[in-house]
């Protein structure tokens, strides 16, 4: 039998216009022809394996949607061909002045249409408006949400994680049922439930200084969600580079910072801070913790400067800094200032193009403890120890609070910050092993340790998460 | 993608006639290192059933006989194009989501029946991003 590829497919079979093969059904003839030819596989189905809804299999002359679908039977002397239906459409947002909003819309954004700060006219640049979200976790997600429900046309998000149980104290824009799904198509399934007017445009990937100025260029206005430095400095200065507002937060647990970066009217993130903290000084959510309602206050002050950018009123956060304390609930804000020594938006930048932002951040490529030579114990290898009464001892260097939620009965339990202090109570002769909550807190104490002379102390992998996660699911993991 | 000037004229006055409807139709060319070269454009019907305005479709018994045609000519199908009125000359996330790779896409913006910006997309390998290509538009006389 005969299966005839369109142009577009062919490349991906050497060329061919035809593929010659065995198979008792058109679902088979399918499945041998991606299993020949691997890179067909994702123009022809979906993530889920279903055919693509544009890519019709004609058996002989008829659409095998009118046969028996993937169970039509083929023989020899059959030829099957694959024709694509070339659909598109447009989608995306207009310019405003082209925009004309439906009476379903008009409804739907009333009370800001009897704004006079904002009206139709108003309303109409925010569905022209094309906003990028980079990360729709703690930050990403209520700014998503209300830049959807006020009607922004286009809403661009990157990110490529998948929703964890633990996102959900504060990226709401998933639910339960979204654990372990892709946070794009669960995010962008949420918005478009949301508003179905608006565009959202989803950017599976991590970005970096290869796709960002592709990805910048049809959006007027990026805003930085991210919680971790390279990515902060890529988005600087692909903004930078690319002219655009950078509407920036950033949290730690109980304060949060918003500002504005947009060289050609203010100062850059690098003015603010030119160069990045020394790697591991600034904790990362995952590590530090974060007041879950937080990034909740800090996404929605992102997307109000979003929000008043597009509609061109207001004072827009462009040279200030808001601080913001949740404990305290105090709000401050420091003036910020263009650095005239600014590498990348002073008047004679060094820095013209984006660079290598891990290493500029310090942050050494696969940076792992193994890497870095720090002995290395496996869970299994504990759970040996342990069931053996082996002769070692266990300290764990979280903070009490963690070791509420779990811990070993027998470890020792000094935190990091103690451990100096405390380093007298272990002994050089003994077999230490170190665990934290997964792993990078104790292999700074074991970094420590040997320094101080300590010979047998190893780290304990993945720390008593993946204890829990491997060994022994009683344990919670957090 | 080099589209002549006469060519990218056919283009925009297919888009002009089928405002406020999306137009659409074939390129047909040669393939050359990466880039393309377009030596006609064929105009195809919009089978979209309901929504011309935002949508446009090529039935599969169009796209068979124009790549019929073009292997006829000698010449390969390299893509297509289509309008987008009252809209900006970037493809949609619709339009993403039914490409094909190593075709050419231009798209023509249409505001309020008036042909603008013209502008060639390609789709990236992984199926994420749309590339936007250069286009290179100019007649063959005016550069020999």
């Amino acid at each position: 039998m005969k299966i005839h590829l369109p142009t577009p497919l062919r490349p991906y079979a050497g060329n061919a216009a035809t593929v010659e093969l065995a198979a008792p059904t058109v679902g088979a003839a399918l499945a041998a022809l991606v299993g020949r030819h691997q890179g067909l596989k994702k123009h022809l189905f979906d993530d889920e394996g279903r055919l693509r809804s544009f890519v019709n299999v004609y058996k002989n002359d008829e659409d095998v949607r009118y046969l028996q679908k993937e169970a039509t039977p083929v023989a020899e002397g059959d030829s099957l061909s694959i024709i694509p239906s070339i659909a598109g459409g447009a989608v995306s947002a207009p310019p405003a002045e082209a925009v004309a909003l439906s009476n379903d819309e008009i409804r739907r954004y009333s009370r800001h249409l009897i704004m006079p700060e904002v009206g139709l006219e108003g309303q109409k640049k925010l569905k022209a408006a094309r906003v990028l979200a980079i990360g729709t976790g703690g930050l990403g997600s209520p700014m998503a949400l209300y830049l959807a429900a006020a009607g922004v046309g286009t809403i661009g998000l990157v990110d490529f994680d998948v929703v964890d149980e633990s996102n959900l104290q504060r990226q709401i824009l998933f639910g339960t049922r979204d654990v372990g799904r892709p946070k794009l198509s669960a995010a962008a399934a949420r918005l478009r439930d949301l508003n179905p007017h608006a565009n959202i445009l989803t950017f599976e990937k991590r970005l970096s200084s290869e796709n960002a100025l592709e990805i910048f260029r049809d959006f007027d206005i990026v805003a930085d969600g991210t919680d971790n430095f390279p990515t902060r400095y890529l988005v600087n200065d692909a903004c930078v580079f690319t002219g655009k507002p950078n509407v920036y937060a950033s949290i730690f647990r109980f304060e949060g910072q918003a500002s504005i970066f947009w060289a050609e009217k203010g100062p850059c993130y690098r003015c603010l801070y030119a160069e990045p903290p020394p790697p591991g000084l600034v904790p990362s959510c995952a590590e530090g913790g974060v007041l879950g309602i937080l990034p909740g206050l800090l996404g929605v002050i992102q997307a109000t400067e979003t929000i008043k950018l597009i509609l061109g009123s207001g004072d827009p956060l462009i040279g200030r800094l808001l601080l913001v304390d949740a404990l305290g609930m105090r709000f401050r804000e420091l003036k910020l200032r263009k650095n005239p020594d600014c590498v990348v938006c002073g008047p004679n930048p060094t820095v013209t193009r984006l660079i290598d932002y891990e290493a500029f951040c310090g942050i050494a490529p696969e940076a792992t403890a193994a890497a870095s030579g720090i002995p290395e114990i496996s869970v299994e290898e504990l759970k040996s120890l342990r069931d053996r009464r082996a002769d070692f001892v266990l300290v764990d260097v979280r903070e009490p609070h963690e070791i509420e939620i779990s811990s070993f009965p027998e470890s020792l339990k000094i935190p990091l910050g103690k451990l100096p202090e405390r380093v007298n109570e272990l002994s050089t002769a003994d077999e230490i092993v170190v665990h934290c909550k997964s792993g990078a807190r104790s292999a700074k104490a074991v970094q420590f340790l040997r320094e101080a002379g300590f010979k047998k102390v190893r780290n304990l992998t993945g720390g008593i998460n993946g204890w829990a996660e491997k060994i022994d699911s009683t344990v919670p993991r957090y | 993608m080099e589209l002549s000037a006469d060519l990218l004229g056919a283009i925009r006055d297919h888009g002009r006639e089928a405002y406020p409807e999306e137009c659409c139709g074939a390129l047909l060319g040669q393939r050359q290192d990466g880039t393309v070269s377009v030596v006609r454009v064929e105009r195809l019907p919009n089978a979209r059933e309901g929504d011309r305005r935002r949508r446009y479709v090529i039935a599969p018994e169009d796209y068979v006989r124009v790549e019929e045609s073009a292997d006829r000519e000698g010449l390969s199908l390299v893509g297509f194009y289509h309008s987008h009125p009252d809209h900006p000359a970037i493809p949609s996330e619709y339009d993403r989501e039914h490409a094909l790779p190593f075709f050419h896409y231009l798209v023509l913006a249409v505001a309020g029946g008036h042909p603008g910006e013209a502008a060639a997309w390609i789709l990236e390998e992984d199926r994420n991003v749309f590339l936007k290509e250069e286009l290179v538009s100019r007649n063959p006389k005016e550069t020999s």
